[in-house]
């Protein structure tokens, strides 16, 4: 077996006085698509800091490709969650998929061929020519992040992050959005780390779920992380899952489950 | 007497090149301004600017180097106390509240022509030397140089500061050098259409830009090209109708832009949209 691509060991976070995760051991192979479920404030993110090289461990070991993670590591794309910009921002689709080409580079934008062509390329790969020149402003939701998506791959990353891609989009983009990464993964091999509230829209595409509560995790296929058992282990009270269809719903008869995967969606990040 | 008497003296001369240089620095800086939601600070450094000239006025006899000082100082505090754009807000106010306090206090030790004053708050455009020239001239080359060479990763940062910052783009470092910029420029600008007025140099005509493309490239050109129109067509207009200062033409102009741009504009944006057709079935996973 090749070694993994992505891999954490002994991985430990601390903010202050509180550990988000410790002793974590995660390694992915090519082509792998790890599903980050867990509530609010429990450092789902803040693992892609780490493997962005924005957040230092505070124990354990982390390497991406074999080597420390380091910001500006061409090796990686990263998905944000969509965001609102305000109408008359003069920043075109286009232009924001040229940021994933030289965007960190020092100097003017200067016209360029091969660059434009790259960008292009990009546009029509993930379906977005016909809305390149329009301010990003006045997109959708899902028209932004099929250009999120273009920016990210454009570098020919290894390795693809997602952060809530999907948060505040409707259905049909998110099947999109979630087509387009797993194309990704199955094409060029790319593991996806894939940071979501829900975890139906991408269940399909999910090999493993990492799991994150307070501080404890698990990790495994949908199947042996979505049960009640496992659920109230990690939670630390009693939770039921339920399966309807091909839909997990997360009830509990305590209203302290901060986030639920399935049961119904917290956009308390949306804008 | 109209405009061609006044243009064969020195001190016309130099107010037109003045007003162009500081046009060109106050277009080029305008679309950051805005896309960094950052014209409080703008207001705020060039206020402070006041209470800077003052002091350097007390001190030194020297209003300009006052205001730089002044203006510097506030950038490095803006810089310091407001890094996230939620406090950015209040941390201005206060400091603009405090440093303008002192300013009045400082005023009233200051016992030379009250006009020397009033011209730091609504400019005064006409007595200008050529050192003067010359060092407004350094500022303004010095300013282009700076946001030439940052200007990818300033942009970059300034529309996805998440992105930026995970492709390695030092979005800390480049706000505190875009604010100096913003400091040294707005205290150039503060000179001709005063501290009060700034606003209609550094960011009116990027408003007014930003409704009629959605290029930033473009933008800033067009930025420039109505802040220069403004700050020395309102010096024009000024030697015409020598009642009226020529800072109010100036804001006058520039406020016409924009109107001009507001009315235009949505007709832009439909147009452009409506060309880029189809984008619903792409959305349905159909395109």
């Amino acid at each position: 077996m090749t070694a993994p691509l992505v891999e954490l060991r002994g991985a430990t976070v601390r903010m202050g006085t509180r550990t988000l995760w410790s002793e974590l051991d995660l390694a992915l192979s090519e082509g792998e698509f790890l599903a980050v479920l867990g509530p609010n404030g429990t450092g789902k993110t803040t693992l892609l800091k780490v493997l962005l090289g924005l957040v230092p461990l505070s124990a354990g070991t982390v390497r991406v490709k074999g080597a420390p993670p380091h910001a500006g590591n061409p090796e990686v794309g990263y998905v944000p969650q969509q965001q609102a910009f305000d109408r008359t921002l003069p920043i075109r689709g286009r232009d924001l998929v040229r940021f994933g080409v030289d965007g960190h580079r020092w100097g003017l934008p200067f016209h360029n061929r091969a660059t434009r062509r790259l960008v292009d390329a990009s546009l029509e790969a993930v379906g977005a020519t016909d809305y390149a020149d329009a301010p990003v402003g006045l997109l959708s939701g899902g028209e932004q992040q099929r250009l999120r998506i273009a920016q990210a791959l454009l570098g020919d990353p290894t390795v693809l992050l997602c952060d809530e891609p999907l948060l505040a989009l409707d259905m049909a983009s998110q099947r999109a959005v979630t087509r387009l990464i797993d194309e990704r993964r199955r094409e060029a091999g790319s593991p996806v780390v894939f940071v979501t509230h829900e975890v139906n829209p991408v269940l399909p595409y999910v090999d493993r779920i990492l799991y994150l509560v307070r501080g404890r995790w698990a990790i495994g296929t949908p199947a042996e992380i979505l049960t009640s058992e496992r659920l109230s282990a990690l939670y630390g009270i009693e939770v039921d899952v339920v399966k309807v269809r091909d839909r997990y719903l997360v009830v509990s008869a305590e209203d302290e489950l901060p986030t639920e995967p399935g049961a119904h969606a917290h956009h308390d990040h949306a804008h | 007497m109209g405009i061609g008497f006044y243009l064969q003296f020195p001190f016309a001369q130099h107010a037109l090149e003045a007003a162009f240089l500081v046009a060109v620095s106050c277009g080029l800086i305008g679309p950051f301004v805005i896309t960094r939601t950052m014209s409080f600070a703008v207001h705020g450094t060039s206020e402070l600017a006041f209470t800077g000239a003052v002091a350097g006025l007390l001190i030194a006899n020297n209003p300009l180097a006052g205001a730089l000082v002044g203006a510097l100082i506030v950038a490095t505090l803006i810089g310091l106390l407001g890094q996230r754009a939620s406090e950015r807000d209040s941390t201005i106010g206060v400091i603009l509240a405090a440093g303008l306090g002192l300013g009045v206090f400082l005023l009233g030790y200051y016992h030379g022509y009250a006009s020397e004053a009033l011209n730091i708050l609504f400019g005064n455009i006409f007595g200008i030397s050529s050192s003067q020239i010359l060092l407004l001239g350094l500022i303004a080359i010095a300013v282009a140089a700076v946001l030439t060479l940052i200007w990818r990763p300033l942009l970059f940062a300034s529309v996805d500061p998440d992105v930026a910052r995970a492709r390695g783009v030092r979005t800390g470092l480049l706000g505190i050098v875009f604010l100096f910029v913003l400091a040294v420029t707005v205290t150039e600008a503060a000179q001709i259409v005063g501290t009060l007025l700034v606003l209609s140099l550094a960011i009116t005509p990027a408003a007014a830009a930003q409704r009629l493309s959605p290029n930033p490239f473009l933008v800033t050109v067009l930025s420039i090209a109505m802040a220069v129109i403004a700050a020395d067509g309102g010096l024009l207009l000024s030697f015409q109708f020598a009642t009226v200062k020529p800072s109010v033409l100036i804001v006058a102009i520039s406020f016409a832009f924009y109107v001009a741009a507001r009315l235009v504009g949505p007709a832009v944006a439909s147009r452009r949209r409506r060309r880029s057709a189809g984008p619903k079935m792409a959305e349905l996973g159909l395109g």
